[in-house]
């Protein structure tokens, strides 16, 4: 009995499970299918997610002088999904002042792109145009407005540094897109702007609005409780000098190369000139496709960044390398003395014999045909090819350390490494056991297989002004309003080279500029300049005029570099450039009005002088390979990735 | 392992293949429910709930292995053990836990948390089908009863505590196993009788009730015999009743939290407050009526994609389901249920051993009263109570508890021959 009265209680609960699931049923049946009300409740009832753009980054110089702001423009996005099909487009192109087979065209692509998706319509209308076009809008269901940004400049220089930005590509949104970036975002594509992008473009904001059936806006949603505001992107403070860059780039008129100062004690780029350059307001706004296609094609290459991207033979500046590394491999001393023969290398005149000062001072090539000898033969083998060998690789791990042929890190992207062969290169050209010092000795004079690309000169003139160490160079020193630095830029780079063996060197360069192979208007009057000419044979023509330098010579507080293409002698044209970039930051003022006006004036680019008319100083007896500078000029910045 | 192959052999392949249908079905709604088209994340995306909950259901499988490789009696033996546990977790929880949306409950274990209050549901019902399972105790004696009421009090208060009105309500539902066991019905009867009248008195104007009730009274005096015993039992009852009339009031106004009254009020009126406390059920009821027969199509809902409420993929799941599946959508689902429950019922009633079938009429009871208010809240029958619906709602804890809840009945279940009838 008790039994069975058990078995009825489980039919009992059972029962119980089972109305609840026929009640539930039965009430969803009336909401869903029998009632109409929620229907249209769900039509006039519904909340739009409009996404606020942050405010990108600014960047500024070191004086804090803007370099990069914003103006505000409106992209008209069109979601092909809900425009009628009975739009009045007469009036609709008129409003927009566009013509009718563009808008089919661009719905057309707007529709293969997402029918659900907004995509832009019309790209950066000014405000102006937007209090017009604003309220009648609303009449084409499907098109919406949206605010955006464009960067802006005050001033026309440092275009190569700052970067561009551009819509951002399919391949990259696919990429990285998901999470930030939507159709139509801007994206940095070069220079700080990408390298920071991650700073600069702050955090997307929400809100949450109601929308009725009209697609009108009825108000935020809960008071705006949900919504996030959108945070805008950090600034970055460069260490840049506005006053110091124009002045580069004024003098850099009608001339090929770049002209980079580095403040030595903490690798920070006060200017970073490169010939020929554009004005960055160029690439910026609705122009931007038109004049990028005409910078492209422009036969000066202006979008190409030699500072970064040229490797140049260096020439005679790579001898106070070379001078460093012999004595600290104890083969010379700053006492030795080297004659001046002329048998296998040229020269020009000057006091014969030198000691290691006044091989600096004068620059002879002889003094390092032997010193390089010395560094690289040291009879560590009684086979002559094999002690090459030897010598050359523990050579080449002092070119590594001083920077060469890798890149240094700066934080703009598209750095090349420069050239630096590796034993490896001379086996394969001419065998294994088959290459001696009569094959590389053009590398004693800074010539021949070898290239260094301006900043890689900078550097070595940072090493010297600071006596053997380096910062990596960079031009950000401050990220957001904590000023955070990328800790890479804090790292000390110390060179194996005693501090002890720079000071013969350091006072040859002083006297190189003081009585040396510099021009004499180079020469400041109350500031000692340290620097080293070189003067780079090169296949397009007349030899390229290079200076290393720093200064004041005791605690320097800018290190220079100066290439110049095609324009002769070291020190008749980079020096005396140098000496004025070193004028106006120390000085803030250029009191050498003359030699200002004549430098700007050379032009070496339009009057081309394809045959050098100076004699030969090396004998070409290795092939020059890839020391050609321009050889790289068709990897631009416009492919940069 | 002796035993691994015939666990394998023997499990209800009926429960287990429900159970692996309904997290799917509530993987993909969960994924709906937060899926943006402007961002487009995939399902698996660790951005979006459903990629997380995808890793909720991967561990669950994983403890689902463990489940079984235990052997059967340990959840007997060991019954007690694990309840003591659990409160210790409980009572630790108020102390360490970590407050979220208003409740203490949570252990915080980097960006996931744990919820105790989930796993003291399965504890409790091992501690109670172990006391029952004493053939002796039959629920018939006053004392026996306070035990089993005392085994479920303990952890309802604790979990009271933590400020988790849902999460306690879910211990009444022990009353059918009880009832089930032989707990007189007089007991249901009387809780469905007090709920009643409460409904009653939230709908009925109050002086209408007290005059019916009293009305009654005098029919029923008129009607019966007049003895002593009966004029006061009447007069007893009278009072009760009329004292519970006067007393919801007092109950709702004075008792309860704003957010709890607000949740009852709206049930009676939900266009008292549409866009604050009544937002849940309009939204939710909008969501659900606007899918229609056959649903708007997966990732084609306009109400429920937005993060604005914040148990969009926990709680308000069943939203998401009605709205992109539509009835037919809803039927899979509630079906899936029902029929769930008929096979734990006809499971529990199969089995040999009392442990067995009391903690078999546990998970079902549980499940059920999860699916009750759950559903209910989101239809807008019931008060919104912040309760998931089992393997639909993302959640670890919650999935975890139900997992481990179902499987060890299904382990008890696949040993069922093994065991001899104690009985």
């Amino acid at each position: 009995m008790l039994f069975l009265m058990f078995e009825q209680r489980s039919k009992i609960i059972g029962f119980v499970f089972l109305l609840a699931g026929v009640v539930f049923l039965a009430k969803l049946f009336y909401l869903q299918v029998i009632d109409q009300t929620y229907k249209d409740a769900a039509t006039s009832n519904s909340l739009h997610k409009v996404l606020e753009y942050p405010y990108r980054g600014l960047i500024y110089d070191r004086k804090g002088r803007l370099l990069v702001n914003n103006i505000p423009v409106y992209d008209i996005m069109v979601t092909p999904r809900d425009v009628k099909k009975n739009m009045d487009t007469l009036n609709f192109c008129r409003l927009l002042g566009i013509e009718k087979e563009e808008v089919r065209e661009k719905l057309l692509t707007a529709r293969m792109y997402s029918r659900v998706k907004p995509s832009p319509f019309i790209r950066q209308i000014s405000h102006t145009d937007l209090a017009r076009i604003a309220d009648r809008l609303i009449e084409y269901p499907g098109f919406s407005i949206e605010p955006r940004t464009v960067r802006g400049y005050d001033h026309n220089n440092l275009a190569h540094m700052l970067g561009y930005m551009a819509e951002i590509s399919p391949e990259k949104l696919k990429k990285l897109g998901k999470g930030f970036y939507r159709p139509g975002d801007y994206i940095g594509i070069s220079g700080l702007e990408s390298q920071y992008e991650k700073y600069l473009r702050g955090k997307r904001g929400v809100k949450f609005v109601m929308v009725d059936v009209h697609g009108v806006q009825k108000g935020s949603f809960k008071g705006g409780i949900l919504d996030t505001a959108a945070i805008r992107g950090e600034n970055l403070y460069t260490s840049i000098d506005l006053e110091l860059q124009k002045l580069g780039e004024q003098v850099m008129v009608n001339k090929k190369g770049a002209i980079i100062c580095i403040e030595p004690k903490t690798g920070q780029v006060l200017a970073f000139v490169v010939g020929p350059s554009y004005d960055p307001n160029l690439l910026r706004g609705r122009e931007f496709s038109k004049n990028y296609t005409m910078l492209f094609k422009d036969s000066m290459k202006p979008l190409f960044n030699r500072g970064l991207q040229a490797p140049y033979p260096p020439g005679s500046i790579f001898k106070t390398f070379q001078a460093l590394v012999a004595q600290q491999e104890g083969v010379i001393d700053s006492n030795t003395i080297i004659p001046c023969t002329r048998e296998v290398v040229n020269c020009h005149p000057h006091p014969n014999p030198c000691n290691l000062r006044t091989s600096i001072q004068w620059s002879c090539n002889p003094y390092y045909l032997n010193v390089y000898r010395r560094i690289i033969n040291q009879n560590k083998s009684k086979n002559t090819y094999l002690d090459t060998r030897i010598g050359y690789e523990k050579w080449k791990l002092y070119a590594e350390a001083f920077g060469f042929g890798s890149r240094l890190g700066i934080d703009v992207p598209n750095e090349v490494k420069g050239i630096l062969k590796s034993p490896k290169y001379y086996n394969k050209i001419y065998g294994e056991n088959h290459w001696k010092y009569s094959t590389i000795y053009s590398l004693s004079i800074g010539q021949g297989e070898l290239g260094l690309t301006p900043l890689q000169m900078v550097n070595l003139a940072c090493i010297l002004a600071n006596k053997g160490y380096y910062y990596t160079p960079h031009l950000v020193r401050g990220i957001g309003e904590k000023r955070l630095i990328i800790r890479k830029y804090l790292e000390k780079h110390v060179v194996p080279v005693d501090e002890k063996y720079f000071e013969t060197i350091l006072t040859g360069m002083r006297w190189a500029v003081q009585m040396g192979t510099v021009w004499s208007s180079a020469r400041m009057k109350s500031v000692i300049i340290c620097g080293k000419t070189g003067t780079a044979q090169n296949p397009h023509g007349k030899d390229h005029s290079i200076f290393i330098g720093f200064a004041p010579k005791e605690n320097p507080t800018i290190a220079v570099a100066c290439v110049v293409e095609n324009s002769g002698f070291g020190g008749f044209v980079a020096a005396p450039i140098a000496s004025l970039m070193i004028e106006q930051y120390l000085k803030d003022t250029i009191e050498r009005k003359n030699l200002l006006e004549h430098m700007i004036s050379r032009d070496f680019i339009h009057k081309a002088i394809p045959v050098p008319k100076e004699p030969e100083k090396v004998k070409p007896v290795t092939p020059v390979a890839d020391s050609k500078p321009a050889k790289k000029e068709d990897e631009g910045p416009g492919n940069s990735n | 392992m002796r035993d691994q192959g015939t666990v394998i052999k023997n499990i209800d392949w009926v429960v287990v293949l429900l159970y692996l249908a309904m997290v799917l079905y509530g993987l993909v709604s969960i994924y709906a429910s937060m899926y943006d088209p402007v961002d487009d994340l995939p399902i698996y995306s660790q951005a979006l709930p459903s990629g997380r909950q995808l890793i909720w259901i991967g561990t669950s499988l994983v403890l689902i292995v463990f489940i079984g490789a235990i052997d059967s009696k340990f959840y007997e033996v060991f019954a007690y053990v694990i309840y003591i546990i659990v409160l210790l977790m409980l009572i630790a929880v108020l102390f360490v836990g970590k407050e979220k949306a208003g409740s203490k409950s949570w252990f915080g274990v980097g960006e996931f948390g744990i919820q105790p209050s989930e796993f003291a549901k399965f504890a409790t019902s091992l501690a109670l089908a172990r006391y029952l399972s004493n053939p002796l105790v039959r629920l018939e004696k006053l004392k026996e009863i306070l035990t089993a009421a005392a085994i479920l009090g303990v952890p309802a208060l604790l979990i009271l505590a933590q400020n988790d009105t849902g999460s306690t309500l879910v211990f009444s539902i022990f009353i059918i196993p009880m009832f089930r066991e032989g707990l007189s019905s007089a007991y249901p009867n009387l809780v469905i009788a007090t709920v009643s009248l409460f409904i009653l008195t939230l709908f009925v104007p109050q002086i209408a009730l007290l005059a019916g009730i009293g009305i009654l009274g005098l029919l029923v005096f008129f009607l019966m015999r007049k003895t002593i015993q009966n004029i006061s039992i009447l007069v007893v009852s009278l009072s009760i009743v009329s004292g519970v009339i006067t007393g919801v009031d007092y109950f709702i106004n004075n008792v309860l939290q704003p957010h709890q009254q607000s949740r009852i009020k709206v049930l009676i009126d939900p266009n008292i407050d549409p866009l604050g406390a009544g937002w849940n059920v309009t939204q939710s009821k909008i969501a659900i009526g606007s899918g229609g027969m056959i649903g708007k199509g997966f990732l084609q809902g306009t109400q429920t994609k937005f993060d604005f409420v914040p148990e969009q993929s926990t709680d308000f799941i069943f939203c998401t389901v009605g709205e992109e599946f539509g009835w037919i959508g809803s039927f899979l689902l509630v079906a899936m249920f029902i029929t769930l429950f008929m096979r734990l019922i006809f499971l529990a009633e199969r089995q040999k051993i009392k442990f067995a079938r009391v903690y078999g009429y546990c998970v079902a009871s549980i499940l059920f009263f999860h699916f009750l208010i759950n559903l209910g809240m989101t239809m807008g029958l019931f008060p919104v109570i912040g309760i998931p619906l089992p393997f639909f709602s993302y959640g670890g804890s919650s999935l975890w508890a139900f997992t481990i809840l179902l499987f060890i009945f299904l382990k008890l279940d696949a040993h069922r021959t093994q065991i001899l009838s104690r009985e």
